[in-house]
This record gives C-alpha cells, sequence and structure tokens, in this order.
C-alpha cells in the first residue's frame, strides 16, 4: 500500500516544496502553465487513454472555463461598469449573458458546469446513436473549429481574435505579486494532485474496470445488460469538467484568454503530449502535457520555425516507434529491470 | 430575392470544391481506415502547384500528379504500418500535416499569395460567375471520372470489393496493397485539384488545407463512409447549408448552425446517408 504511493508522494513532495522554493518566478509561472494543461492531459487520459473517446475538442471545454473566469476578473475590474474591449468595440450595455458572471459562485461553477452541460448534451446525442471512434474524434474536431469562429466573430461578446487579457487581481490579490502567483501554483497543483488520485481512485474502481471494457468491447459490453451510452458520456463529462477547471486556473495564471488558445490545433496539442507520455496511464498523460509544454517553450525560444517540425517529427516518431509513448516504454524497461533480478 | 439568388453559386461552389476533397477521404477512410489529417495539405500543395504554373490548363493535371505523388509516398512510407489503426493514423497524419505547413511556409513565405485568374474565366452568366462555374464543372468531371473508374474498370471494381470486404477480396485473389495505392494516390491527386479550384475564389496560404479539412470530414461522416452518393449529396447539402447559414445568420454562427445540423441528421441515419449493408456488428 505504501510502496504503491511512493512515487506520487515523492512527486507531490517536489512539486509542492521544491519547485516554489527553487525555480524564480518566471519559470515557476511557466511550470504552473503547463500543470494547467495537465489537469486537461488526465482527463484526456481518462477518455481516450481508458475509454478509447479521442476527444479531439478539449480545447472548448478549456476555453468555456478560461471564459468564465475571464469574464469574472473582467467584471469586478470594471467596478459595475463596462470591460475594456467592450468599450473599444463600442457595445454601450452589458450583455444579459454576461451579467450573472459578476457573482464569483457562479462564475467558478459555470466554468467546470458549462463545459459538463455541453459534454453531457453532445455525448448523449453521440452516443446514444452508437457513433463512435472517428466519427466522434471528427465532431469533436469540428466543435472546435467552430467555437473559434465564434469566438472570433462575436466581438463585442468575446475580445474577438484577442480574447481577454490585462487582468490584475484575484479575489483581491495583485496578480502582479509573486506571493500572489506563488499560491497559485500551489493551488495548481494541489487540484492536479487531487483530481489524479480521484482519477486513479475511479479507474481502479468498478466503474473504471467497466470504463475498459467499453473501449475493448462495446458490443459485448452492451450484451452483458450494460449501458456504454451512459459510462461513456459520464466519461466524456468527467474530462470536460476538468478541462473546464484546467482553463479557469489557466487565465490567473497566464493572465489572457483567447481563441488561438483552444482551437483545432491546441486540442490537438495536448492529444498529443497524452501521447507522447503514455495514453495507457494517467501518470504517463500528465508527464506528456509537463514535458511536451517544456519543450515548446524551450524550443520556440531558441528557434521559432524549428518547433513545427519537431513537433511533426517527434510526432511521427513516437507513433511509429513507441505508440504507448514514455510511459509504455519505462514499463518495458522496468518489467526486463525486474526479469534480469529474477534469473 | 438576387441577394438570395446571388448566395446560390457561392454555396454550389463550396460544394463542388467539398466534393473534391471529400471524395478522396470517403475512400481512404471507408477503404483503409485511415483518417488522413494531411489531406489537407495536399489541397494546399495543389494550390501551390498553380502558383508556380501560373496556367489553369496545365495546372490541373499537374496539381493531380503532384498531390497523388505525395500522397503515394505517404501511404507507401507510413500509413501502410497503420491499418486497422484508425486514431493512431489521425495522429500520425496531423504531424505530417505539421511538417509539410511548415515547408510551405519556407518555401513560399508565410503570407497569402495570388494565383490571376485567366481572362477567359472572368465574367458570367447571370448570377453565375465563370470561375464558380468552372469550379461545379471540376466537381462534376471529378465525380464522373471516379464513378467511371469504380464502375467500368476492372482495378475500380476491385477497389469496390476491397471496401465492402477486405478479408474476402483478399482471399479471392485481389492485391489489396496495390489496390490501397492507387485509392490513396487518386484521392490525394482529388485533392489536388480541389487546390487548384481554390485558386480561383481565394489565396493560397501554408495554412490553406486546414480551413477546408474539417468540413471535408463531416461531408464523410454525413454521407456516410466509401460512399460515393453519400459524398456528392453530403458535400452539396452542407456547401449549401454553409453558406445560406452565413447568410442568414452571421459568418460566425455558420458552422455552429453546420455542426448542430450534422449531429441531428446523425440522429437519424447514425452511420450517415448511404451505408454498407453487412452483417459485420462494429
Amino acid at each position: 500500500m505504501i510502496r504503491r504511493h511512493l512515487p506520487f508522494a515523492a512527486v507531490a513532495v517536489v512539486a509542492l516544496v521544491a519547485a516554489p522554493l527553487l525555480l524564480e518566478p518566471f519559470r515557476l509561472g511557466l511550470l504552473a502553465k503547463y500543470l494547467c494543461y495537465a489537469i486537461v492531459a488526465l482527463g484526456i487520459g481518462l477518455a481516450w487513454g481508458k475509454g478509447g473517446m479521442l476527444t479531439l475538442g478539449q480545447g472548448v471545454f478549456f476555453g468555456l472555463g478560461g471564459y468564465s473566469m475571464a469574464m469574472y476578473l473582467k467584471l469586478t475590474e470594471a467596478e459595475g461598469g463596462l470591460p475594456d474591449f467592450m468599450v473599444w468595440s463600442g457595445v454601450e450595455e452589458l450583455p444579459a449573458l454576461w451579467v450573472p458572471f459578476a457573482n464569483p459562485v457562479f462564475a467558478m461553477s459555470m466554468a467546470v458546469l458549462g463545459p459538463v452541460i455541453l459534454a453531457v448534451v453532445l455525448g448523449t446525442l453521440v452516443f446514444r446513436q452508437r457513433v463512435r471512434g472517428a466519427y466522434f474524434a471528427i465532431l469533436t474536431q469540428a466543435l472546435a473549429a467552430a467555437m473559434v469562429i465564434l469566438l472570433v466573430g462575436q466581438q463585442g461578446l468575446t475580445g474577438g481574435t484577442n480574447g481577454m487579457t490585462n487582468f490584475f487581481e484575484l479575489f483581491g490579490q495583485d496578480l502582479a505579486e509573486d506571493s500572489t502567483q506563488r499560491g497559485l501554483y500551489l493551488v495548481v497543483a494541489g487540484v492536479l494532485g487531487v483530481l489524479y488520485l480521484g482519477t486513479r481512485q475511479l479507474v481502479n474502481s468498478r466503474y473504471g474496470r467497466l470504463l475498459v471494457a467499453v473501449r475493448d468491447g462495446e458490443d459485448r459490453v452492451r450484451f452483458l445488460g450494460y449501458d456504454p451510452a451512459l459510462v461513456k458520456t459520464v466519461t466524456f463529462a468527467a474530462s470536460a469538467g476538468m478541462a473546464g477547471l484546467a482553463g479557469a486556473l489557466f487565465v490567473p495564471v497566464v493572465g489572457i484568454i483567447s481563441p488561438a488558445l483552444l482551437g483545432v490545433v491546441p486540442s490537438l496539442e495536448l492529444v498529443v503530449a497524452v501521447a507522447v507520455g503514455g495514453r495507457h496511464v494517467l501518470a504517463g498523460a500528465v508527464l506528456g502535457a509537463v514535458v511536451m509544454g517544456y519543450a515548446k517553450t524551450a524550443f520556440s525560444e531558441q528557434f521559432a520555425d524549428g518547433w513545427l517540425y519537431l513537433q511533426g517529427a517527434l510526432f511521427i516518431l513516437v507513433m511509429t516507434l513507441a505508440s504507448k509513448g514514455i510511459a509504455g516504454v519505462a514499463q518495458t524497461v522496468a518489467g526486463r529491470l525486474r526479469s534480469a533480478r529474477a534469473t | 430575392m438576387t441577394a438570395f439568388l446571388n448566395q446560390l453559386p457561392i454555396g454550389l461552389s463550396i460544394g463542388a470544391v467539398l466534393m473534391l476533397i471529400a471524395l478522396g477521404l470517403t475512400f481512404t477512410f471507408g477503404q483503409m481506415g485511415v483518417i488522413n489529417m494531411a489531406h489537407g495539405e495536399f489541397i494546399m500543395a495543389g494550390a501551390y502547384t498553380a502558383f508556380l504554373l501560373q496556367d489553369m490548363v496545365l495546372a490541373l493535371p499537374a496539381a493531380f500528379l503532384v498531390a497523388g505523388v505525395m500522397g503515394l509516398i505517404l501511404e507507401r512510407s507510413a500509413i501502410r504500418h497503420f491499418y486497422g489503426r484508425p486514431l493512431d493514423t489521425l495522429l500520425l497524419t496531423w504531424g505530417v500535416s505539421l511538417v509539410l505547413q511548415q515547408l510551405a511556409r519556407d518555401l513560399f513565405g508565410a503570407p497569402n499569395v495570388q494565383v490571376p485568374a485567366p481572362a477567359w474565366l472572368s465574367g458570367g452568366v447571370g448570377i453565375l460567375p465563370y470561375n464558380r462555374l468552372f469550379i461545379m464543372g471540376l466537381a462534376v468531371a471529378g465525380v464522373v471520372a471516379v464513378w467511371l473508374y469504380l464502375t467500368r474498370t476492372g482495378l475500380g471494381r476491385r477497389t469496390q470489393a476491397v471496401v465492402q470486404n477486405r478479408q474476402l477480396a483478399a482471399t479471392s485473389g485481389i492485391d489489396t496493397g496495390r489496390v490501397d495505392m492507387l485509392t490513396f494516390f487518386i484521392g490525394s491527386g482529388l485533392a489536388g485539384v480541389a487546390g487548384v479550384a481554390l485558386t480561383l475564389i481565394g489565396p493560397v496560404g501554408p495554412a490553406l488545407g486546414t480551413y477546408y479539412i474539417v468540413d471535408a470530414f463531416l461531408v464523410v461522416v454525413a454521407g456516410g463512409l466509401g460512399q460515393l452518393r453519400g459524398a456528392v449529396l453530403a458535400a452539396l447539402g452542407l456547401g449549401l447549408l454553409n453558406s445560406y447559414a452565413e447568410f442568414w445568420s452571421d459568418a460566425s454562427l455558420a458552422k455552429v448552425i453546420v455542426l448542430a445540423a450534422v449531429i441531428a441528421f446523425l440522429q437519424v441515419r447514425p452511420q450517415g446517408l448511404f451505408v454498407l449493408r453487412s452483417r459485420v456488428l462494429t
């Protein structure tokens, strides 16, 4: 029991104690950003790795969470007036959609509930009709594409292409302060840890085994009297909720939310990260998001154009040579070591 | 009323382009279970071929060849090893598509380029501009050619056999590997032709393919896998719906409406417009 939790405890100590002490504020902020992506990746690991649902639209849920948070932040700053970008685009009265987001409880719950509701609606419509596999992947991708066009088009409501930025304070805390950012980092890391433990518990439960069974043989599960559509919808909704929460945390950490952060490409990038880390293991998904986030920053700092080549090439390599990702390689190595010790 | 009618050639020509793109996708998807995200980059390659040649008549066969050969190389070098794992092909080809886009950016520069339309395509009859008529003609020719190929030639009939039942076709002595190669070549080539058609209605950029690939996949989903009729009807339907949704609401809502329509349609026909009937469960 203790042995099983040892790796997690070690990582938690490093993330919660060592990182805030050792990293300079700029790097810590970057790490917080990667951890936000890791929360989304955890959801993808659950839906795709365990449930076999390749969702290419996680950016949409991430965006719903992020925009909920951004709307709340903008409204507190405007102090009863209009957010700055609305003034610029000539909006004269606060749109009805925005009004309830002045309430922090409403905004925070919508950051999670909004994505969950959308996922339940989409999941029910799609999974009930036994639309699955690639069809599902394509529909979620179309959702991401449509969402971006919608956000860009509704300039006065969403800030258009620029999205929303210039956030100054959250719950009375100055966002520019290092201490606030450190606190935010701890919140993000804590949320990720709790969600990881929860998801792992879920996967090891009866429900988790049913989910894997649905992935491997949906029709057989149905013949045994279960409802695969329900299992899949619940899982999809859970992964959407995680993405929404990640989006809400992302906004104060990074200080911007815009359509470019949640379209087809960012959504796919996260799936790529999960594949690189290893989709079959939840920890692999989290690791993949952090590694790919770091790689992206490191390489685009050096040569901006090269990153796309590298990302593409890395991806082709991972898919052809190690389709189980880093986690798969680690498991193989560990297995070899164990058998070497046994003989 | 005139505004309403003016929207018709726009919708029809978008439908025609989608048709050319989706023809290749529906067969690679239906026959081989490959979701080729790099298909969009074959469109882009076709468009840049037209830009380099600056001659519509030469560009059409050249773009077909260029995109077709690119598809062939992709199939032989990578996709071949992934048959039966559609979701993996999706991610693999997305990697390829990233590399190809960046390659185009390095070769031709990031800004869009314009291909001047030939003089004989300017003007029009009534509400129908010649360039849009030409695109519709291209799509009709493409569909007829594919139909003739599938029904009138031996290779085409073998292709249909592989679409219907790969194992049975293989045991009957059909070289499925060769059929796959050819399907990929033709499908990618048609995407190249679609790229040439797109130079008539807009500028050419490295990301050209990404604007159409999502819609083309929706066409495949709505039309049914590996179904020629399905692809044709769904492409026309979605093209028209797209242009009229933009006309009635606004451009930003159109894509949402199209997606909602496709999901609603799948409630009635979960497998798309036409389904290949078989006793296989999944």
